[in-house]
């Protein structure tokens, strides 16, 4: 009641002097100030107005800042994803010496991508097969390629289609480890993986 | 016969003392060899390196025994100096020094070397020899003077030498060609991709090799030594390797890995055409295909049986069966497989006792005998006479080419410096 208060105001200059003493002069009718009345009317408006959009613009900046953050997040969120999906898809796999079964031990490896390229459709893979440099030299180019085809058959025994995944061999040419003892050899005898198309975006499989 | 060897450095002869464990399966008979001295006064250097060539180019065919004079006249006998075409040829000298042969080059003339080989019991000249010969520096030279010394082979044995021929290898990821001897390297493929598997044609001037590209590996037929080369077209994509030559030249034979496993697949260089696979291996690998001599059969590698051996077909892929035979569970993996020049044998590398060594199977008997056991031995190669194997050995710690004789026993160490594999030696080139 804002506008009622100069007008208590002036009532209560009336009642004061009434109650000051004798005989009352009669009071002048005190003279309502309709225009400072309207101007502090007009101005408290103007201030009430101001907050009111002070406040809005507040409000909608920090949505502003929530939605943008949300979405970097999201983006964030969706590079781990493709990063980690990524390392998934790039682990290797190992073989004994002269041999081109999967183990069981790497079996869930390739697991892991056969749930990747059920989840990421337009994804096509690579793998290539490598040797460790004892056994012939040209001997070991056909045996990466049992290699590369032992992990493409894996793949598509479990329903991966075949023309996904493409093979290659390298043979004992391109080590990781150039020593020569067990310990590099057992690294050296590997399926490489690579992402040939589709791999921008990458969908992580439920639960991973 | 007495054998003599005659003092001191002999100028530039590299001879390298035989290897310890190398004479499994050979027996050599020292003294059985006749003796043979190289005659000339090296006044320049161009004589120098004709004498040193031939000298030595003579030594490495195994098959003399070398006597050396030294180059100053340190022994008194007066007949160094000699610079007339003829002179005076110290018979008896020579004979007592233990020499059935002796051989002179005489100064060489311009585009012309002449060489007389004596026969020193009979004491007269057996063969007069001239042979163009091009300046010292031309591209040329060295080849030519490899063609005296097999000349001179073929004046005293009857039969010309293997020193006019090359070897092929992949060392660093390149392919290069090198003189029997070991000189005169010259790289074959460039260096802009991984090169592998390289393999001669049937006159020495052409050779095929694979050069690796993102998905697989091309075959080149690459001339020698113009340089230009051409691709083959079947294999443009997938990975192709282990090209090998029919003796007539007119097809090639190579390997294919792809999705279907790997196999052998022939071509028809001649008339540019006509892929046709000889092997459908299914479950099994078949590769490293080298051809008989007459051109008829080819031996290869399969893994039918579980592990590589050796077998052979006809060349149109039929008839195939076991070639090297092997104790299943006990022989070691064999591989690499190349057949002889004279098509009497076989040569390949088999694990024993986890490295591989070097076999040599004869064909009509079928059996084999072992030829190295120290170290790591593999991917044999025959020389054109079909008593001489290169092979890589890392016996001395890197993977390095040897030639081994096959009659004596004898090893020595053609390469060094960076490692060399997948050697292969050219026929004579005429």
């Amino acid at each position: 009641m804002r506008f009622s208060i100069p007008l208590m105001a002036g009532a209560g200059f009336v009642l004061v002097a009434l109650a000051c003493g004798g005989q009352p002069a009669p009071a002048p009718t005190p003279a309502v100030d309709s225009a400072a009345i309207r101007d502090s009317i007009a101005r408290a408006e103007a201030t009430r107005r101001a907050d009111d959009e002070r406040r809005a613009r507040e409000a909608a900046e920090r949505e502003r800042l929530a939605r943008e953050a949300a979405a970097r997040d999201s983006l964030a969120r969706l590079a781990a994803a493709t990063e980690r999906v990524r390392g998934m898809l790039a682990a290797m796999i190992n073989f004994d010496y002269d041999k081109s079964n999967i183990r069981p031990g790497d079996a869930a490896v390739l697991d892991q991508k056969i749930a990747i390229l059920q989840a990421n459709p337009a994804l096509r893979i690579s793998v290539t097969g490598h040797c460790d440099e004892r056994g012939s030299d040209e001997y070991n180019l056909a045996l990466g390629n049992r290699r590369a085809l032992a992990a493409r058959e894996y793949l598509v025994n479990r329903g991966i289609a075949a023309d996904r995944i493409s093979t290659a061999s390298r043979g004992e040419e391109q080590p990781t480890d150039p020593a020569s003892n067990e310990a590099a050899w057992s690294r050296n005898r590997r399926d490489e993986f690579a992402i040939t198309a589709g791999g921008d975006q990458l969908r992580a499989p439920g639960g991973m | 016969m007495v054998l003599a060897l005659v003092a001191a450095a002999a100028p530039a002869a590299a001879q390298n003392p035989p290897t310890e464990g190398v004479r499994v399966g050979i027996t050599y008979q020292p003294g059985m060899r006749p003796g043979l001295i190289v005659l000339g006064a090296a006044r320049t250097a161009l004589a120098d390196s004709l004498q040193a060539i031939v000298a030595r180019d003579l030594d490495f065919s195994d098959q003399f025994e070398l006597i050396t004079l030294p180059p100053d006249d340190s022994l008194g006998l007066g007949e160094i100096g000699t610079t007339g075409s003829l002179g005076f040829v110290n018979y008896r000298l020579y004979g007592a020094l233990g020499a059935d042969y002796a051989v002179r080059i005489l100064p060489p003339e311009t585009d012309r070397v002449t060489a007389l080989v004596y026969d020193v019991r009979q004491e007269l000249v057996r063969r007069e020899l001239s042979l163009d010969l091009p300046p010292l520096g031309d591209p040329g030279f060295r080849l030519a003077v490899h063609r005296v010394s097999d000349e001179v082979m073929r004046a005293v044995t009857g039969a010309p030498g293997i020193a006019a021929s090359r070897l092929a290898f992949v060392r660093e990821s390149r392919v290069y060609r090198v003189d029997a001897d070991g000189a005169d390297a010259h790289a074959v493929s460039g260096p802009g991709a991984r090169a592998f598997s390289p393999s001669w044609g049937p006159r020495g001037r052409q050779l095929a090799y694979m050069e690796f590209h993102d998905r697989g590996g091309r075959l080149y037929v690459a001339e020698v030594p113009a340089g230009q080369r051409r691709l083959v077209p079947p294999t443009e994509e997938s990975l192709n390797y282990t090209p090998a030559f029919s003796p007539d030249g007119r097809t090639l034979v190579f390997t294919r890995s792809g999705n279907d496993g790997t196999d052998l697949y022939s071509w028809n260089l001649a008339d540019n055409c006509c892929l046709q696979r000889l092997t459908v291996g299914r479950f099994a690998d078949n590769l490293s295909p080298t051809f008989s001599p007459d051109g008829r059969r080819l031996a290869y590698v399969s893994t039918r049986a579980g592990l590589p051996q050796i077998y052979a077909m006809s060349a149109d892929g039929t008839g195939q069966e076991l070639f090297a035979p092997f104790d299943y569970g006990v022989t070691g993996s064999s591989n690499a497989p190349e057949w002889s020049p004279d098509g009497l044998s076989l040569a390949f590398h088999r694990d024993v006792a986890g490295s591989p060594q070097i076999f040599v199977m004869d064909v009509a008997g079928k059996t084999v005998r072992q030829l190295t056991s120290a170290g790591r031995n593999e991917d044999p190669t025959w020389a054109p006479d079909g008593r001489h194997l290169a092979f890589v050995s890392n016996r001395t710690g890197s993977r390095q080419l040897w030639v081994i004789d096959l009659e004596t026993g004898r090893v020595r160490q053609i390469t060094r410096g960076g490692e060399a594999r997948l050697p292969a030696w050219s026929p004579r080139i005429d």
